[in-house]
């Protein structure tokens, strides 16, 4: 039965070889994860326990106490702003993931709001057809084949993954806006974002709220609901046949 | 591709019995064919009118201006006529409903339906001046998935998927997709954490959930 060690050996780089150029081909969000990879929950469980210290203290007194105090228009027209910003960064990603009809999309969406929207304070692209088709790094790096990676809590960011995460500092990094712009007035764009991220905490206050303070444990749905939209978004179905056919379990 | 395959054959045999009936004179072959797509579109459509009527009451008793008691009470009972109940509550439990007798089986089921109703209905509350409507239905798998889309006042409309079939003996919805986030994954998660914390005690599971 035993196999000559180099026989092994050489199977072996023959399945390396084959996977890595099995991963360089694959393209396309084909590669739909199964499950939940979290060999990190004891840090990221930590890390959660800190966020939600920052939100229950911090965050969430300062986002409701916001949108009592400024005006929801205006609410809207910084989130509308910021959301203008990310979509130079937003077009370059279409281009890298050869999206170009999205990328058109995008490029049409900034060129009306830019001008007719004020600099992206009104979004008039929605209602004249061009809505909202947001995109990432971490998605070009799905399209290019990249896996998930392990499931990551970021301090202040939240839920995230692996691919996702370098996504992010990739996309900050190369931001096409904050390479433009003058350097003394990138904190505009800083303010801008951050702004409408509070915002964003005020208007689905109840959302968080249920899903961070009402469930048994707010880290494991946390991380269930980032996944799942996640992986929804980047078009990959996930089929856990549990919940496709919980009739099956039955008997 | 395979689903699909196993989906025309079980439409196949299912309606083996009204084919036989209606086949008369007719080749197998092609009675086959002629007789399963119809029959289909027929059930895509009590599908599809099943999700419409209780959206329709979901609505209803949203814009009814009553308490949220009261409508608690009215989503329960939507809940009750329209979902499969018991194995919506027996896939929450997870592996726990193995260990669970009949009678805690019993009372869980019915802790469950009330906690459900509870906290979904509390979110039912955010879609006031909103709407859901059907827009679309098809088979998936072995059951149907119907498409829905929620709009609420100043945000972009978002795709809600109800997951109808009929192997409880009648058709009811089993499971409601929100943006990819799926109900019955979500359930099994929080209904196994309460759980947990309660050290795996079946009775003071469905004494919290008769809490929340």
């Amino acid at each position: 039965m035993a196999e000559p060690m180099s026989q092994f050996c050489f199977r072996m780089a023959a399945i390396a070889g084959f996977a890595a150029l099995f991963g360089l081909s694959a393209c396309g969000p084909g590669l739909a994860p199964q499950g939940i990879s979290d060999p990190f929950e004891k840090e990221n469980r930590s890390t959660h326990a800190l966020n939600l210290a920052l939100d229950k203290n911090v965050i969430r007194p300062i986002a409701l106490g916001a949108t009592k105090i400024v005006p929801k228009p205006v609410v809207q027209g910084v989130s509308n702003f910021a959301g203008n910003l990310d979509l130079p960064g937003e077009v370059v990603n279409d281009v890298l993931q050869l999206r170009l009809g999205k990328a058109a999309h995008n490029t049409l969406r900034f060129a009306i709001n830019t001008t007719v929207g004020i600099g992206g304070l009104f979004d008039p692209a929605t209602p004249l057809g061009a809505p909202e088709k947001p995109t990432d790094f971490g998605e070009t790096l799905a399209v290019w084949g990249v896996g998930e990676g392990e499931y990551l809590e970021l301090p202040l960011y939240g839920p995230s993954t692996r691919r996702d995460a370098l996504g992010k500092v990739v996309d900050i990094g190369l931001d096409p806006v904050r390479l433009l712009i003058p350097k003394n007035k990138a904190w505009i764009d800083t303010f801008a974002q951050v702004f409408a991220k509070i915002g964003d905490r005020g208007r689905y206050s109840e959302t968080y709220d249920s899903i961070l303070y009402d469930s048994a444990d707010s880290y494991a749905q946390a991380r269930l609901l980032y996944l799942e939209h996640r992986r929804h978004d980047l078009g990959q179905v996930t089929t856990d046949s549990e919940f496709e056919d919980p009739y099956a379990q039955q008997q | 591709m395979r689903s699909n395959s196993k989906t025309e054959l079980e439409v196949g045999t299912s309606q083996h019995l009204t084919r036989r009936a209606f086949g008369a004179g007719l080749v197998a072959g092609t009675g086959f064919l002629a007789f399963a797509l119809p029959v289909r579109a027929l059930t895509v459509e009590q599908a599809k009118a099943l999700i419409d009527k209780a959206i329709g009451e979901v609505n209803a008793t949203i814009n009814s201006g009553r308490s949220e008691e009261q409508m608690f009470g009215d989503f329960e009972r939507i809940f009750a006529t329209y979902a499969d109940v018991a194995t919506i509550a027996r896939s929450a439990l997870g592996t726990a409903s193995k260990t669970a007798t009949p009678a805690q089986m019993a009372t869980f089921t019915k802790a469950y339906q009330g906690y459900i109703s509870r906290k979904y209905g509390r979110r039912f509350r955010e879609f006031i001046g909103g709407k859901i409507e059907v827009t679309d239905a098809k088979p998936y798998k072995s059951y149907y998935e119907v498409v829905s889309t929620a709009t609420l006042q100043g945000e972009a409309p978002f795709d809600l998927r109800w997951w109808v079939g009929d192997k409880s003996g009648r058709q009811l919805f089993f499971n409601i997709i929100i943006e990819g986030v799926n109900m019955l994954a979500s359930e099994r998660t929080e209904v196994g954490s309460i759980l947990d914390k309660n050290g795996g005690d079946i009775d003071k599971l469905i004494a919290a959930l008769n809490a929340v």
